[in-house]
């Protein structure tokens, strides 16, 4: 028997492993912004609590370094990503908050059980902000340098372990 | 049944607590009052990704996430922006992952490149296979090689 013959067998042995290899592999759930090292839009958001005063681009244009923290009062994670946030405030870190489709009164009743580490709170009601920076979900977190480029996005809560990878991401921005 | 009726609710009101209480985007429910704008809002809007549920166009979910997304294609086309630019725009923050319109990159090519090789070959086995034989036949006598 030729062995080419086995030739369309082995081609689809091969496309078999291909797939099976591929089907154990971890699905990667996160969707990144591909907004890295691009500055942010122009944009003036309302304030999203009584608290806290409205955010615009201007806000992270002072030379500073910041992180603009993406999150919901309806959103759990965000309960969870609390502490880090403050732990960063306490670290020095100055952290300007986008609510996204939130009602002020619930904004105040979070900050007020979960603490605001918050300078500044700005209303997103329609995702506007949070598609122009390629942010797919609640909570997310970027540092923004100090002429408001986006330098780092992190997905999901912030964990313990993650604050000090965004305190060295804090410092990187601002050389 | 009843049970049945509460427990639904329940599942509900538990899925409700999860999400916002706002109101969706104006545009996330209305179509524009033009049909040939909103014909296109909705052909594009049918090729671009649910981020938050990533196995649904962003016409198909329910999400408010894909609402706020819709809101934003309808209002671009209501203000004359192509659609092709409003899918750009939208590849320019999340990668070609949230366009379900194939696109020829670098690692997409094969997709486009191995059909055409495919044909191409069966294309030259047909040829030779019959277009060469029956080329072939009138010089048969005098080729000899079959004698």
């Amino acid at each position: 028997m030729r062995w080419t013959l086995w030739a369309p067998l082995l081609l689809f042995a091969f496309f078999l492993g291909l797939a099976g290899y591929q089907l154990s592999q971890p699905k990667e759930q996160f969707i990144h912004s591909t907004m890295i090292g691009k500055p942010l839009p122009a944009f003036n958001l309302e304030p999203a609590s009584s608290t806290r005063p409205g955010v615009s681009l201007a806000d992270f244009k002072d030379g500073k370094p910041k992180l603009l923290n993406i999150w919901a009062s309806w959103c759990l994670p965000c309960i969870a990503e609390a502490p880090q946030l403050e732990a960063l405030k306490e670290a020095g870190v100055e952290i300007i908050g986008v609510a996204i489709r939130d009602r002020p009164e619930d904004v105040d009743r979070f900050l007020e059980m979960h603490g605001n580490p918050y300078t500044r709170i700005g209303a997103d009601d329609i995702s506007a902000i949070q598609l122009e920076i390629g942010s797919s979900g609640v909570p997310e977190t970027f540092v923004i340098d100090g002429q408001g480029i986006i330098r780092h996005q992190h997905i999901g809560d912030v964990r313990a372990g993650d604050v000090p990878e965004l305190l060295a991401r804090l410092q990187e921005a601002a050389q | 049944m009843r049970h049945f009726i509460i427990l639904l609710a329940a599942m509900f009101a538990a899925t409700a607590a999860a999400q916002d209480s706002l109101p969706p985007a104006p545009y996330a429910y209305r179509q524009l009052n033009d049909p040939a704008q909103e014909a296109k809002a909705q052909e594009l809007m049918e090729t671009l990704r649910c981020l938050k549920c990533q196995s649904q166009s962003i016409a198909d979910s329910d999400a408010p996430m894909a609402g706020d997304m819709r809101h934003q294609v309808r209002t671009r086309i209501a203000a004359g922006e192509d659609p092709e630019a409003i899918r750009q725009w939208l590849v320019e923050r999340y990668g070609d992952y949230v366009s379900y319109a194939p696109r020829v990159t670098a690692s997409t090519w094969p997709l486009f490149a191995v059909p055409l090789l495919l044909l191409l070959a069966a294309a030259i086995i047909l040829w030779r296979r019959i277009g060469g034989k029956a080329e072939h036949r009138p010089g048969d006598y005098s080729d000899g090689e079959e004698l």
